[in-house]
């Protein structure tokens, strides 16, 4: 029997500071055992727990894209007990992954439609995971329009800069990076709210557009009137959702809204869904 | 005390319908013999389903706390010492209630009664200072005073310390009772019957913390037990943790605990958890001459100082 | 399946052949009740009780078990690296269990056992388990097993059914795991003709004498939204104050937490049993917690009992009616009365004050 509570150990490989609050890191890790990076066989969208030994596990969204080989990544927010002590880990030490995890973002349904990809402060992890997928020689002929709007408060909150820089130079993917303050004289990007920016900037619903939308709960409270007024049906918004969990595989009963485990049977759902059950994320 | 009810109900009506109060914290009947439920009424054609009889236990000063409304709240003795703790505390403001004042005869022992039967227990009515118990084939009449709760046998603040309004007559205080017999038999075992005895006494305990939240002292928004950063205490059954639980809980509670005994009530493995808080209310009586709640104008003694404290205990 | 007389003077000598091969739980009386416990070898079961204090579940389910054990110390080749903690799966029994609480263990497999993950903790510990259980004769007054889908003689669950006839025991085979351990027993006197008729008949009586009932027809009809934010969760939310005791009491709770706990340079991971009654199991890094008060909580339990498991699994109610939630809440909230409010919800018809 599969031990679905059994980490997979892993080395830290990389860790880069990611914002100029130094409260984001993203943490390169590789497989101590060869076997185990095909069993970790991911999609974007879904999320790991990263299991720290003698502190225990905090479940965050897989950074990498499937595409990427040879490692994962995870960037992780310092707020509790085992996110600050992984923080003050260095390049070298063992600990586990455990995953993958949750449903992932809905690629079946996505192939040959416009994305509108909508995110915002350090809730962009999973997104880049999609997107790196999406541009994939591979995969980019799958999708029509790929549309990007990024928001963080400074510029310096952005995460992956560098990516980014490189996406806004392509012409097969249309970025509308921003910030709600530049202090930057040089940023040559979009000044202003996610949800203004979206208005803007998003294409128009129609069947073949989906938008998804992943952020704090202030930008999605005031995104989604956006998208509303868009046309985009509620069945056409894709969210990512977060609640406290524990085991990962929908059996230790914490993360449910109404029937649904986010850790399971999420964390994506559209918004059609979420109308249908209690607002408990 | 089952005549008190008439005179609850029509002193609620009076305050619902002068809007003195938005609601009265009470008791309704419960589902079981022996047991009542707290509950709130706000509308004053609902004071027939308040209730008051000897099962009224709960300690109702726990539903007072973190709320707008202005409350009438029915408090025993017990309930309005703690109400006057938590004034003190400033958990609760005192122009928020109006206190329904109930002089109290005494709870019944549940677990006690369910105890003395090999069968289940169907109905319990009292009549005076009689308890008449029936169950499959059975019925024994008991003597109330014999089957009280044991802070109820050893209270000796039966009436209300404050009010606005009374449901009776006060009644006469227990005279000469002997409330730290136990506490005494305690403190007279040596060191180690004293761990084999605590080490037993908390040996059935599931750490589900009946005993702190059914307390009204126990209000911490996060309880040193529930603490992640530091984690002070382990969430395990293992036995030092669960020990660590139980001392600390009490100790918390030196000199604010009215012997109430709502976490002995509480406890659904019927563990004795007032040997701890037992002890430290008769070294508070016995250092400071303090009774928790009792006066309501002055600052429990572990939050003073007084040059004439008794200080032998920093060495 | 056989049915087996067991003079009840055969009885102890059954028991200590049983604990040859098993290991043996049965009900033990403390102080003041019951509990499922580890006996002694030669150490009896003790029936003469109408249901245990706490629900059985912690003989396949303890309240903390180690899942694994680590070093800290990096001299350790195997630092950091999580390794499997010794198990004893060895066969087990479980005597006098009542047949409402062997019927919540296949509730229970429904969360831990799927099509996608297998908690292999909870399933080997469950597949090492006989389960003989007890008939209740007397069932008590806040017992309503036979609406929530068990009865005092269910077989669901079990692999022995055992029923007190007075002058002696009847042991009805279920499952050939039941065969095995009455083999074992030396329980291998097939009863007469009539047993099952008697069995059936003190089925009878034993059923009539259960006087509470639930009613949960409408449950899967009712709009999750609409009974989630049904007025009535105020009023029954009231009294309560948030204690374990209806989770950690309850048969059919499973909910757990994970935690490390570390020891100088050594530790272990650790399943520990949690309750959706505390606040501290929804609460966010940020300290936002989506169920925040005990509003929140009282309704997640009631809704996941009676409403989300139902919706899930299309199986009938999490629950088996033990009525220990019922007897043992200080407060006297009442599942019964809980079910019956939401099984007769009318969004329409509730008397909110409109306009």
């Amino acid at each position: 029997m599969q031990n679905p509570y059994m980490p997979y150990p892993v080395r830290i490989d990389e860790i880069i500071t990611e914002t100029e609050d130094r409260n984001l890191k993203t943490f390169k890790f590789v497989f101590l055992n060869p076997g185990d990076e095909d069993k970790f066989s991911y999609r974007a969208g879904q999320f790991a727990e990263l299991s720290v030994t003698g502190k225990g596990e905090i479940p965050i969204g897989i950074a990498s894209s499937p595409t990427e080989k040879g490692f994962v990544k995870f960037t992780v927010n310092k707020v509790g007990l085992v996110s600050s002590y992984l923080h003050s880990m260095k390049v070298g030490e063992i600990m586990g992954i455990r995953g993958p995890l949750g449903n992932s973002y809905p690629w079946d349904t996505l192939e040959g439609k416009n994305v509108v990809i909508i995110g915002g402060g350090f809730a962009f992890t999973t997104l880049r995971s999609s997107i790196v997928s999406m541009l994939d020689p591979a995969n980019r002929k799958k999708f029509k329009d790929i549309n990007v709007i990024y928001g963080a408060r400074t510029p310096g909150m952005l995460l992956y800069r560098d990516e980014l820089a490189t996406w806004e130079r392509r012409d097969d993917i249309k970025m509308h990076i921003t910030v709600d303050a530049a202090n930057d004289p040089d940023w040559k990007y979009n000044v202003g709210f996610v949800p203004a920016i979206t208005e803007k900037k998003a294409p128009k619903a129609d069947a073949d557009t989906y938008a998804i939308i992943c952020g704090p709960p202030v930008m999605i409270k005031f995104t989604q009137p956006v998208l509303d007024k868009l046309g985009y049906g509620h069945d056409h918004i894709i969210m990512s959702l977060e609640n406290r969990m524990k085991c990962g595989i929908g059996m230790c009963g914490r993360c449910n809204i109404g029937k649904e485990f986010v850790c399971k049977d999420g964390p994506v759902f559209t918004l059609a869904q979420l109308n249908a059950t209690p607002r408990e994320y | 005390m089952l005549g008190y009810i008439d005179k609850i109900r029509e002193i609620s009506k009076r305050l619902l319908d002068e809007g003195r109060v938005d609601m009265v914290v009470g008791f309704r009947k419960g589902s079981m013999p022996m047991m009542n439920e707290p509950s709130f009424i706000k509308n004053s054609g609902e004071v027939s389903k308040l209730v008051w009889d000897s099962n009224c236990g709960i300690n109702l000063a726990n539903y007072l706390t973190d709320r707008k409304e202005k409350i009438g709240v029915i408090a025993k003795g017990c309930d309005s010492r703690n109400i006057v703790t938590h004034i003190l505390e400033n958990k609760i403001k005192r122009d928020q209630l109006v206190i329904i004042g109930v002089p109290c005869k005494g709870m019944i022992d549940r677990r006690l009664i369910t105890a003395m039967f090999d069968t289940e227990v169907r109905e319990v009515n009292e009549k005076g200072d009689t308890v008449t118990v029936k169950g499959a084939g059975f019925e024994k009449k008991l003597k109330k005073s014999d089957i009280l709760q044991d802070n109820c046998s050893k209270c000796i603040h039966r009436n209300p310390v404050l009010y606005d309004e009374l449901a009776a007559p006060l009644v006469e205080e227990q005279k000469d009772i002997d409330r730290y017999a136990e506490v005494r038999r305690i403190e007279a075992m040596s060191p180690q019957e004293k761990w084999q005895y605590f080490e037993d006494l908390i040996a059935p305990c599931i750490r589900c913390y009946a005993c702190r939240n059914a307390c009204p002292l126990c209000y911490c928004p996060t309880c040193f037990v529930d603490e992640s950063r530091p984690q002070w205490v382990g969430k395990s059954q293992d036995e030092t943790d669960i020990r660590t639980f139980h001392f600390l809980r009490a100790y918390h509670c030196a000199g604010r605990c009215t012997d109430c005994g709502a976490c002995e009530r509480a406890c659904p493995v019927g563990i004795k958890v007032r040997q701890f808080t037992s002890k430290l209310n008769k070294d508070c009586l016995d250092m400071f001459g303090w009774e928790a709640g009792v006066l309501p104008d002055q600052r429990p003694p572990l939050d003073t100082f007084k040059p004439a404290d008794p200080g032998d205990f920093i060495k | 399946m056989k049915v087996m007389k067991i003079d009840k003077n055969d009885w102890a000598g059954g028991i200590g052949k049983i604990q040859s091969s098993y290991r043996l739980y049965g009900p033990v009386k403390g102080d003041a009740f019951h509990d499922f416990k580890a006996l002694e070898k030669g150490e009896l079961p003790d029936l003469n009780f109408l249901n245990t204090r706490i629900s059985p579940k912690s003989v396949v389910y303890p309240q903390s078990e180690i899942m694994f054990e680590y070093s800290l110390d990096e001299k350790n080749p195997d630092h950091h690296i999580m390794k499997d903690a010794a198990k004893d799966y060895s066969p087990k029994a479980i005597l006098g269990i009542r047949p409402c609480d062997a019927a919540s263990f296949l509730l229970v497999k429904r969360n831990f056992d799927t099509t996608e993950y297998k908690d292999p903790y909870w399933i080997r510990s469950y597949e090492a388990t006989t389960f003989i259980g007890y008939a209740c004769n007397n069932p008590c007054s806040t017992c309503f097993c036979t609406t929530a889908g068990s009865g005092p003689f269910n077989e669901d669950g079990l692999d022995i059914l055992l029923t007190d006839a007075g002058d002696c025991w009847y042991a009805k085979a279920i499952t050939e795991k039941g065969e095995k351990l009455l083999n074992a027993a030396g329980w291998n006197t097939i009863a007469a003709g009539g047993s099952l008729k008697k069995i059936a008949s003190l089925k009878k009586e034993a059923e009539a004498k259960i006087s509470s009932l639930v009613s949960t027809d409408q449950l899967n009809n009712k709009k999750t939204t609409e009974l989630y934010e049904a007025p009535f969760w105020e009023d029954v939310s009231f009294a309560c104050i948030n204690c374990g005791t209806c989770t950690f009491l309850c048969p059919t709770c499973w909910c757990f937490d994970i935690q490390d706990e570390n020891s100088g340079c050594s530790g272990v991971r650790m399943k520990n049993w949690d309750s959706c009654m505390f606040p501290l199991f929804t609460i966010h890094g940020t300290g936002h917690n989506p169920r925040g008060t005990k509003l929140h909580r009282v309704r997640q339990r009631f809704m996941h009992k009676l409403k989300y498991y139902v919706d899930k699994y299309e199986n009938g109610i999490q629950c088996v009616g033990c009525g220990r939630c019922i007897r043992s809440c200080p407060v006297n909230i009442d599942i019964r009365r809980v079910c019956d409010m939401m099984n007769s919800y009318d969004p329409e018809a509730c008397a909110c004050p409109v306009k």
